[in-house]
Parts: structure tokens; C-alpha cells; sequence
């Protein structure tokens, strides 16, 4: 234990946990749009996953980092229409659709993989392009603050950018009041004439396409190839995060920030002499611990409300 | 002819139309990506029935499947979205082995222990996420998604800790003694006395499911929760059951498969089959009598598909697009309903007429 | 007063399963009024607000706004002509502010984001102009429900609505709220925008309303000037019988005391008191009718009764056992039967067979189940028996109950509630929405069981039923009983009226009698 308060306080570790944050950033904030609209989007993790393939095929084909991180984007957008059109169209159980096309992008991906890799693993053979890191003067020269805020992925600055820019998107501009409006009271919306499922649409493509640069980050970023389920289940973690965020972009960047905190402790702890496998599980165990304690304190609330009116 | 006939009807009508359009789409991407087109489609078609030991790998695949599709029908009927399954098949695993290694039972006993054990850690894993939901309303999707990946972590912390051979060049257990191992039972394959227990398992759910008052009580619960509270059934209760015997029939398909089809413990990973319940019950309307066909029905794309992997230069995760779109068209309430409705309407006027002529 | 602005003409409205919702009705409103429109549940108001409103399309007939023939197909086409709704269930979105609320859909814009302060301004300069004071910055679910329904008003306004519909406004609000609503509306008046009223509450109508005009059954029944006619005939008007399904019964012989409610008091999530220690009993072998306009704390106090709900102050015995800690299951076990008024929800599980939705409340006794193995045969014939008794449609007890029609779909509840031997029987609504052979058969059906003993509690808007079934009847209004009449054949449907609209409220021996049996 002595050896691993020294290593959490340091500025490598911290500057970990960012970097370990981003994709789940990504797709919380990925979750937080959908859920906003009234659609829960299983499918984040599939969707990432796709996302990183894609990325890593089309910028070794170009050449080009904005192409390959474009390309991601585009294939979140893609798979997140496929998610719509099947459970607003066509009535699918969008739980299902979702589990699905996680399903879809499991198998899927390595079979693209294969195709242009020649392998079932990893992408190596592939020379793709990596999203570069940059330091950001000023702020680097800041003693420990520069060391832990300067010289990230330009992806891990426009995840937290994009915390701002979702808050902006959502509370102070038209469409983002109407996806709420939808997702909160879908009567309210129609009854002033505003398209239901539209609104929809729109919010799973935005979702899809911040779930695409969260999958970009993976394999253009975070390591510079792609492996089979290399998503790990980030965007069933992002669905937790979203929860325990109240849906916020604040709250949810905050609780993305403890399981981004749990992930590098798990990176870290592997130095350690504790059973790695409990080392693994940190992340996962940290989510179910947090929506419990969500659980917990939303039950509570409801019961305060009810006692409180009577 | 009844309206209720013509449900029925429309239901299988559906599913193979389902079956149709995403064997048709895997067609055209063999037929993209591939040189040698029809010795692919030939092999993944064909394939499994091209040899004794082929369709015997089909058989064996379909027994986890049996066990893994019933344990998500029970829980979908039940209206629960717990994803356990693949938690549970997993501990189920390692339970076993734990068994199958630190004990020294007779041969008829042995197994019969070590999977009565990995079904109770099956179904104590499936208790947890109903627990949570009753107790406080945490989802039970989320919370069970992520339990799997502690099931995984956990039980491979438990299996290395205690029955890890440390000679065996692989993480994996000790060898299991011969008492432990379910017998093969055809010569030239793999099958194993599991199909048995497979078989039993089929009956055991659906007599659970459809004559028991347990299993009319979570069938209710499942169709309209309000109604099943308004009767006077313990909704709670039901959740909670039906999550925990989910759990259970996952727990006993991993022990049956670990002591069926290997010699010592070695998942490093979790298997999968958790997942590729939904896609059997899904196909079998979630009613365990169409479970075996729907487990073998994927064990047959999935062998025919590794078959087609390893004849031609297509890889056998094509079949992911086939899952897929088999799930969501089976899921989806307007796909041909349509056509349906119009035959229903038709019928019951046909029947009006011949009323009044 | 000015001319006419809203003519609806000949409207005909048949519903998909047959049911006429109204039949040539005529609705004229003239500009700058407050017009009532009364009737009883069913009578076809709704269906006719939602009509002009854009929810509905008619059969036949046509809406003429100021003279000129319109098409209403959408809500979107009934604002853009000046139409505005008020809701009973608000169409608000609680996490966001009135402001938020008021410009949704036709928001304020600058350089791409809402104008915020616009928001507000828009709000207050409205609200200032009809005098209808909110706090734009606040949110709707913070605000009681009179203020919502304050917004709901200034949503309408601001989309420019000259006509406005208020479905049952008064029946959320406190009588303060109420009172500061009116004031509200005479503002709206003499600013010239005209207001349709739609109450069960003559008070009210005579407080504000020009004119009325009464829909019975589905058909218009006259138009007045509300300072012509009194409360009485009003009522008179409104709560006749159209069609008299006369039933032949013996007097009752009531016994002992099977359901005694004692000053339960009931305050809902809301805030709102539903039920004001009512108090009421009912004996073996007796039907006891509670008629009232729905609203007035039936469903509640039946939800409360079968323990549905759970109720803090007072006591509900049956059969000599306080059900305050007692399960559903247990409360059944005491010998209660339960008719839910909403049938899908609670009556049946669609997707079930009708032999499935038939053992829902005995499939754990020991003749249905041995150790838990359900007894198939058993089952089966009892199933048969009851679709024989019963009277089902159906081609088996295998076929799934939402391919019956409404009316047989009932026979399977009352199948399940009447043949599990009751003690009571609380039957809410039992005949909604079936066909006459149906309803008759149910009265058959519960008549025998009175004279087999069986005490029945029968909940109604339906006033012929609840006149011709009942042997004792009491009158739910407000939460309370007002009224309780021994004989109900010695009652008068005009009498029964003033007690349904609270004109009239008994306070006497009768009721102290009731509370103390």
C-alpha cells in the first residue's frame, strides 16, 4: 500500500487518469444526448468499436489522421441511423437493437479486420496514423498542473472541450431544448408541433458521432492499433456514467473522471503486488458500486417526496 | 381457419423471412469480398454435414447454446433484461473445475456434483442484479453488464488461487480426473452425456416455465406486471427468481461444457455464449421448446462458417451480420405486420360472410 | 356579445369499433364568451373538443371559424386558425423553466443559441398583458398546479389562440386556485377571446358562463343562456336516461356486514385531498351503487379497498379483518372480488390465453396445484366450465384473450372475480365500453350472487345502471359521501343529479347511521 500513495499523487498518474478518461468521456457524453432524446443507446459499445476499426483501415489507406478520425465519426453516425431506423421505424426493442449491433460490431469488426489486415487480432500490419499529442504552451510551463494538463492527444482536449460544448449544445440552443423537451415529455413536444421522431434521429447521430470519436481515440490515440474488443466494455461504463451524472455533462464528466480513476489505478496497480485480476475488476466493481450508491440516493428521493406530501 | 392460427403462422412466416433476407445479405458479402465464392458458400452450407465429425462439432456446439438460450428465455419472459448469462456460464465453469480437482468422488457422483455447484454459483451471480433492482431500482441491464466482467476477473482470480496448474505451459487448471469428465457418447466425435443433461434441462424449463405455478406466476409477471399485482402474485419475489434460475441454467451449462468438451479449466476469457443466448431465444420466441432448434440452428451457421474460415479465404465472423440482422428483425413489430393485419382483417370478414350467407 | 366565430355543423363522429361518439351535433360559440359545455362521462365532449382541436377528424359535418369552412387535421392546423387547448393532463415539461416551456418549438434565436432574455421578455410582456402573473425563471416542477395551468393558458396565448378550450379546468385546483382562475378568464373575456368551458360543475358554470350548451349521449340537447335556466333544469337536462335496460329484481335480504369503510382519508402525490373521511359499509347480500361523476375519489378509494393503494388514516375492514398490512393476495384471500374499470391494464394480461388470465387468482390453491405442478386437466375442464357459464365467445380456452371482443374480454374477468366465491365484490365500471348483450348478462350474473348472498359493491358513472342494480345507493362527490338513500327505486335521477353536481349535500341522521352500523 506504502508503494501506491506515492505513484496516485504523482503527475504521471494524474495525467493518466485523463488519458484513460477520454474514451469513456466520450461515449458518456455520447450517452447523456440519446438518453437526453428518450432513446437509450446500447449499442455505444459496438459503436466505438466499429469507430476504432474504421479509423485505423481508413487512415493507413490515406494517409491522413483527419481522414481516419472523420471516418470514425462517420461510422458512428452510420451505425447509430441503423439504431434508429430499426427501433423508430420499425418498432424494434431498441434494448435489442442495441445489444445487436454490439453483437454486429464484435464479429464485425474482426472480420474487416482480417480482410484488410490478414489478421483476426490486432491491426500492426497496418501503417495507420496516430491523432498527435500536443503541449499547450503557457500551461506547460505551470509547474505540476503543466505536467498533468499539457502535452495530451488533441483528442483528449476535445473530449473536454466537448463537455463544454455539449453543456452549451443542450442548454442554450433550440435543438438541444427540444431533444430534452422530447426525451422528458414527449406529449409537451407534440402538442406544440415538434417532430418526435425526428428529434430522435438527430440526437442518435450525434450521439453516434461522439461514440466515433471516443472509438477513434481507442486505436488512433490511446494505443496506435486496433485489437478485437478492444472497447472492453467502455460503453457499458459510459451508460453507468451517464447515470450517476444525472445525466449532466458536469456530473457525468465527474463520474467519468472516477472511473477514468479506477482505470489508471488498475494500470498502475499492475506494478504491484496484487492479483491482477482484482487489479481488472477495479473499474468494473467502481461502476456497480456507483450506480447502486445512484440507485440508492434516486429510491431515497422518492420516498422523501412522497412522505413530504403526505 | 383461426385468427389466432394465422398468428401463428405469421410468426414462423416472420422468422424465416428474417432467416432469408440475412442469409441473402451474408451471400452478397461472401460474394464481395471473396475469390472463390462458391466453394465458400458450398462449404458454410454444406459443410456441417459433410462428415461425422463435422456434425458432431454442430452437436456439441449446440449443448452450451441449449443451456445459455434457455437461461435468457426464463429471464426475458420474466420482462428482465439481465445480461448474467455470460457471467454466470462463466463461474458455472470455474465452479466445476473447483469441484472436479479438489475432490475425489465415484465416477457417477462426480460430475453430477460439480455442476449442482456451478449451478448454485450460476444462480447466486443472478441473484445480485435482480437484487438490486427490487431493493432500489438499479437497472438491471447496466449493473449485470458489469458484473460479468467481475465474474470473469473473480473467477479466474479463484480458479488461479486454488486450482492452477503451475505446469501447464498455459493458464489453465489441473487436468481433471477421469471421474470428473462427462462421457463421450458417440465415437468419431466430441458429443458428451451433457446432451443428456442438455435434453433434461429443455424439459425441466419448459415444464417450469408452463406448468408450475412458479413459472405461471413469472410468465404473468412478464406479460403485464400490473395485472400479475392486481391478481395477488408477489411480483418482487418473481423478479427476483427468475433472475436467480436465469443464473442457474447458465451456471450448469458452463460446468457442463467445461466437463464435457475440456480437460482442464483454461477460459482466459469470457466465452460468449451469454450473448449468443439472446440471439436462441430471440429465435425461439423465448418458449424452451424451440430452444434446441434455434442452438442448433446457430451452432450450425457457426460451424459451417469456421468450416467456410478454414476451406476458403472468407472469415466466419460474417455470420456476425447474420445474428444481427436475424435479432433485429425478429424484434422489430412492423416487419411485415402489414401484410399480417390485412389477412386478419380479411379472415374475420370472410368468416362474417359466410355468418350471413 | 359579438357575432358567431366558431360554428361546428352536423358534426358526426363513429369510432373505429362502432361506437357513435356524437351524432349531428351542432355547436355554435359566439365571439368573446365563456360557452359551457356540459355532459355527463361519455356524452361526447371530449370527442368533440378533440375534433376542433385537430386530435380527431369527423365523419361527417363541418367547423366554420368566423364564417369561413375549415379542415382541422392536425393541432398545428388548430392553432394556426386561433385554437388553442388547455389540457386536463398538462402538456409541460417539468425539468424546464415557464420561459423554456412558453417558447418551445418557436424559440427566440441569436447568433444560433435561444435568446434567453427574449424568452423572458416575451413571457412577462404576455402575461402582463393578460394580467396571468408568473415567474418566467421558474420551473414547472416547482409550481402548483394552478400556476401550470396558468402556463398552459400563455402557451396558448402566445401561439395566438383566439378561441380557447379548457377540458375540465377546475377539476385539479384548490377552490382558491378556482377562484383566481375566473378572475383570470373574465380578464381573457373583455380582451375579447373567446373560451370554451367544459365542467361537471353547475356552480361554476352559473359563476361565469354566458352560455351552455348540453351533449347527452352524444347528441346536443340545447343551448341556453346560463342566466336562463336554472341548476335544476340544467341537471334535469344533462343527467337523463336515454335507454332503460329495466331489470327484474326481488327486494334485497341483507345480513351481516361484509366491507365496513371507516373515515379513510386519502391526499395524493399531489398533495390533493381525494378522499375526506368517508365512511360507508356493505352487507351480504346486498348492492350497494355509488353513482357520481368520476373524479370525485372513486377510483382511489377502490384502489385503497383491494390494496392496490395503501391508506393511512382510518380503517377498511372486511369480513371482520382491518386490511391496513395485508397483501393483495391476502386482501383476495378474505374473499374479495375485484372488476377493475381499467381492463387492460389490471382486468387481463392480452398476450395470455383466456384460461391463463382465468386461474390468475387461484393457481396457488391446492385443487389448481400439487406442490407447485400446476394441475393441467383440472385447469382445462374448470376453464371450459366457466367459458360455458359465462357465456365466451371464444374458439377455446388456449386462444389469447386480446383476440376476444371488449365485451367478452369483460366476461373473462367477471368469469375469474364471480367464480372465485366471493363475500364481496367490487365492481367498477363493470359495463364500460361493451355491447348490450354483455352488460346484460353481467347484471344477470351479479343479482344472482346478491340472492346467493354475496355483498356487492358497484361503482358507476353509468346513472341507469347504478339506479336499476342498486339496492342501496350513496353518491360520492368531492371525496365524501353526500348523499345515501335506502330504497334507491324511491330515488329520482333529478334528485340523484344535484348530489353528482354538489348542489345539494345531505347532512343528517342518514349518514351518521351509515358511519356508525
Amino acid at each position: 500500500m506504502e508503494n501506491l500513495l506515492p505513484i496516485i499523487f504523482s503527475t504521471s498518474f494524474a495525467y493518466s487518469v485523463l488519458r484513460v478518461t477520454t474514451p469513456i468521456l466520450f461515449a458518456s457524453l455520447a450517452a447523456i444526448i440519446s438518453d437526453k432524446a428518450g432513446v437509450i443507446n446500447i449499442g455505444l459499445e459496438g459503436i466505438m468499436l466499429f469507430a476504432a476499426l474504421m479509423g485505423v483501415i481508413s487512415s493507413a489507406f490515406t494517409q491522413s489522421v483527419l481522414i481516419g478520425v472523420l471516418c470514425a465519426v462517420a461510422t458512428g453516425v452510420l451505425l447509430s441511423l441503423v439504431l434508429a431506423y430499426f427501433s423508430l421505424n420499425l418498432k424494434s426493442d431498441i434494448i435489442l437493437t442495441g445489444i445487436a449491433l454490439n453483437l454486429f460490431s464484435s464479429g464485425g469488426t474482426v472480420f474487416l479486420l482480417f480482410l484488410a489486415a490478414q489478421d483476426k487480432g490486432i491491426s500492426v500490419s497496418l501503417q495507420s496514423k496516430v491523432v498527435p499529442e500536443i503541449s499547450i504552451p503557457l500551461i506547460n510551463s505551470i509547474p505540476v498542473l503543466g505536467e498533468i494538463l499539457s502535452g495530451h492527444n488533441i483528442l483528449t482536449y476535445v473530449s473536454l472541450l466537448c463537455v463544454f460544448l455539449i453543456h452549451l449544445f443542450l442548454y442554450k440552443t433550440p435543438l438541444g431544448l427540444r431533444i430534452r423537451a422530447v426525451g422528458e415529455t414527449p406529449n409537451a413536444a407534440d402538442s406544440v408541433g415538434i417532430s418526435v421522431r425526428r428529434i430522435q434521429y438527430m440526437a442518435l447521430m450525434i450521439s453516434g458521432a461522439l461514440a466515433g470519436l471516443g472509438g477513434a481515440y481507442m486505436s488512433m490515440g490511446y494505443v496506435s492499433w486496433f485489437s478485437r474488443d478492444m472497447t472492453a466494455g467502455r460503453g457499458f461504463i459510459a451508460l453507468a456514467a451517464e447515470a450517476m451524472g444525472r445525466g449532466t455533462p458536469l456530473g457525468t464528466f465527474l463520474a467519468a473522471i472516477i472511473f477514468g480513476f479506477a482505470d489508471a489505478l488498475s494500470n498502475v496497480m499492475q506494478s504491484l503486488r496484487v492479483p491482477a485480476e482484482f487489479v481488472q475488476m477495479i473499474p468494473y466493481v467502481t461502476t456497480i458500486l456507483g450506480l447502486v450508491i445512484y440507485s440508492i440516493k434516486q429510491n431515497n428521493k422518492i420516498k422523501k417526496y412522497r412522505r413530504n406530501q403526505v | 381457419m383461426s385468427n389466432k392460427k394465422i398468428e401463428t403462422q405469421f410468426e414462423i412466416i416472420r422468422t424465416f423471412v428474417a432467416i432469408l433476407m440475412a442469409m441473402t445479405l451474408a451471400l452478397l458479402i461472401i460474394l464481395l469480398v471473396s475469390k472463390q465464392p462458391v466453394d465458400a458458400l458450398t462449404s458454410f452450407l454444406t459443410g456441417p454435414f459433410s462428415s461425422i465429425r463435422r456434425f458432431g462439432n454442430v452437436i456439441e456446439m449446440t449443448i452450451p447454446f441449449v443451456f445459455s438460450g434457455l437461461a435468457v428465455c426464463v429471464m426475458f419472459q420474466a420482462k428482465q433484461f439481465n445480461m448474467i448469462g455470460e457471467g454466470a456460464f462463466y463461474v458455472g465453469g470455474v465452479a466445476a473445475s473447483f469441484i472436479a480437482v479438489k475432490f475425489l468422488l465415484p465416477a457417477g457422483i462426480h460430475p453430477f456434483a460439480a455442476i449442482l455447484f456451478g449451478g448454485v454459483v450460476g444462480g447466486l451471480v443472478g441473484l445480485l442484479p435482480g437484487f438490486l433492482k427490487v431493493k432500489w431500482n438499479a437497472n438491471e441491464l447496466v449493473s449485470s453488464l458489469m458484473l460479468n466482467y467481475v465474474c470473469l476477473y473473480l473467477g479466474l482470480y479463484m480458479m488461479k488461487s486454488t486450482i492452477r496448474d503451475p505446469n501447464a505451459g498455459m493458464i489453465g487448471s489441473y487436468v481433471f480426473p477421469e471421474t470428473a469428465m462427462l462421457k463421450k457418447i458417440l465415437a468419431g466425435t466430441r458429443i458428451h452425456s451433457g446432451l443428456f443433461i442438455a435434453i433434461l434441462f429443455i424439459a425441466l424449463t419448459y415444464l417450469f416455465m408452463y406448468r408450475t405455478k412458479w413459472g405461471y406466476a413469472l410468465r404473468m409477471t412478464g406479460l403485464n406486471e400490473s395485472f400479475a399485482k392486481y391478481s395477488g402474485i408477489n411480483t418482487k419475489r418473481v423478479i427476483i427468481y427468475s433472475q436467480v434460475i436465469g443464473g442457474l441454467i447458465a451456471g450448469i451449462g458452463g460446468a457442463t461444457e467445461i466437463l464435457g468438451m475440456y480437460q482442464r479449466f483454461q477460459w482466459s476469457a469470457l466465452p460468449g455464449y451469454g450473448f449468443d443466448g439472446i440471439i436462441i431465444a430471440i429465435l425461439a420466441r423465448n418458449n424452451p421448446i424451440f430452444v434446441p432448434i434455434a442452438a442448433f440452428f446457430l451452432a450450425y451457421l457457426r460451424v459451417g462458417a469456421d468450416i467456410m474460415a478454414r476451406m476458403t479465404d472468407v472469415p466466419s465472423e460474417v455470420i456476425s451480420a447474420i445474428q444481427a440482422i436475424i435479432i433485429v428483425l425478429i424484434a422489430a413489430k412492423r416487419f411485415l405486420a402489414k401484410w399480417q393485419h390485412k389477412r386478419i382483417i380479411k379472415n374475420s370478414q370472410e368468416k362474417l360472410a359466410v355468418k350471413e350467407g | 356579445m359579438g357575432n358567431e366565430i366558431l360554428l361546428m355543423k352536423n358534426i358526426t363522429k363513429v369510432y373505429p369499433n362502432g361506437i357513435v361518439a356524437n351524432k349531428d351535433v351542432n355547436f355554435s360559440v359566439n365571439e368573446g364568451e365563456i360557452h359551457a359545455l356540459m355532459g355527463e362521462n361519455g356524452a361526447g365532449k371530449s370527442t368533440l373538443m378533440k375534433m376542433l382541436f385537430g386530435l380527431e377528424t369527423p365523419e361527417e359535418g363541418e367547423i366554420f371559424i368566423n364564417g369561413k369552412a375549415i379542415k382541422i387535421d392536425s393541432p398545428t392546423t388548430a392553432i394556426k386558425n386561433g385554437i388553442g387547448m388547455v389540457h386536463q393532463h398538462f402538456m409541460l415539461v417539468p425539468s424546464l423553466t415557464i420561459a423554456e416551456n412558453m417558447v418551445l418549438g418557436i424559440e427566440p434565436r441569436k447568433n444560433g443559441f435561444i435568446d434567453f432574455k427574449k424568452a423572458v421578455a416575451i413571457t412577462e410582456e404576455i402575461s402582463k398583458k393578460y394580467n396571468l402573473i408568473v415567474d418566467p425563471e421558474a420551473k414547472i416542477e416547482d409550481l402548483p398546479v394552478g400556476m401550470k395551468q396558468k402556463v398552459e393558458i400563455l402557451k396558448a396565448l402566445l401561439r395566438g389562440a383566439e378561441i380557447l378550450i379548457l377540458d375540465e379546468p377546475t377539476a385539479v385546483l384548490t377552490p382558491q386556485e378556482t377562484k383566481e382562475l375566473f378572475e383570470e378568464l373574465v380578464t381573457l373575456k373583455e380582451k375579447g377571446h373567446t373560451i370554451i368551458f367544459i365542467s361537471h360543475k353547475l356552480k361554476e358554470i352559473k359563476e361565469i358562463c354566458d352560455r351552455i350548451t348540453i351533449l347527452r349521449g352524444g347528441r346536443s340537447v340545447g343551448v341556453h343562456h346560463v342566466k336562463d335556466v336554472t341548476q335544476e333544469e340544467i341537471s334535469r337536462l344533462m343527467v337523463g336516461r336515454d335507454v332503460v335496460l329495466k331489470i327484474d329484481k326481488t327486494p334485497a335480504k341483507p345480513k351481516e356486514i361484509v366491507l365496513k369503510v371507516k373515515e379513510v382519508n386519502h391526499i395524493d402525490v399531489m398533495g390533493k385531498n381525494i378522499l375526506n373521511k368517508i365512511s360507508f359499509f356493505v352487507r351480504e347480500g346486498e348492492i350497494v351503487g355509488i353513482a357520481g361523476v368520476e373524479g370525485n375519489g372513486q377510483r382511489e378509494l377502490i384502489e385503497l379497498i383491494t390494496g392496490l393503494d395503501q391508506y393511512d388514516e382510518g380503517s377498511i375492514v372486511i369480513c371482520d379483518k382491518e386490511i391496513r398490512d395485508l397483501t393483495i393476495k391476502q386482501i383476495r384471500d378474505l374473499g374479495i372480488s375485484h372488476i377493475s374499470e381499467d381492463r387492460m391494464t389490471y382486468g387481463v394480461a392480452e398476450f395470455a390465453s383466456i384460461e391463463e388470465n382465468i386461474i390468475s387468482d387461484r393457481f396457488d390453491n391446492k385443487d389448481l396445484n400439487n406442490k407447485g405442478l400446476l394441475k393441467i386437466r383440472k385447469i382445462q375442464s374448470l376453464v371450459k366450465q366457466l367459458i360455458d357459464d359465462y357465456k365466451v365467445k371464444c374458439d377455446n380456452g388456449q386462444q389469447p384473450v386480446k383476440m376476444l371482443s371488449g365485451g367478452n374480454i369483460q366476461k373473462v374477468v367477471v368469469a375469474r372475480e364471480f367464480s372465485s366465491s366471493p363475500k364481496i365484490i367490487i365492481a367498477n365500471q363493470p359495463t364500460r365500453g361493451i355491447d348490450v348483450g354483455a352488460i346484460e348478462f353481467i347484471y344477470e350474473k351479479l343479482i344472482q350472487l346478491r340472492d346467493e348472498g354475496v355483498g356487492v359493491l358497484l361503482i358507476s358513472s353509468d346513472l341507469n345502471e347504478v339506479m336499476e342494480l342498486s339496492d342501496r345507493l350513496l353518491v360520492m362527490y368531492g371525496g365524501e359521501v353526500v348523499a345515501s338513500f335506502e330504497d334507491s327505486t324511491k330515488v329520482t335521477e333529478e334528485e340523484l343529479g344535484m348530489y353528482m353536481l354538489g348542489i345539494k349535500k345531505q347532512v343528517f341522521e342518514e349518514k351518521r347511521r351509515v358511519e356508525n352500523e
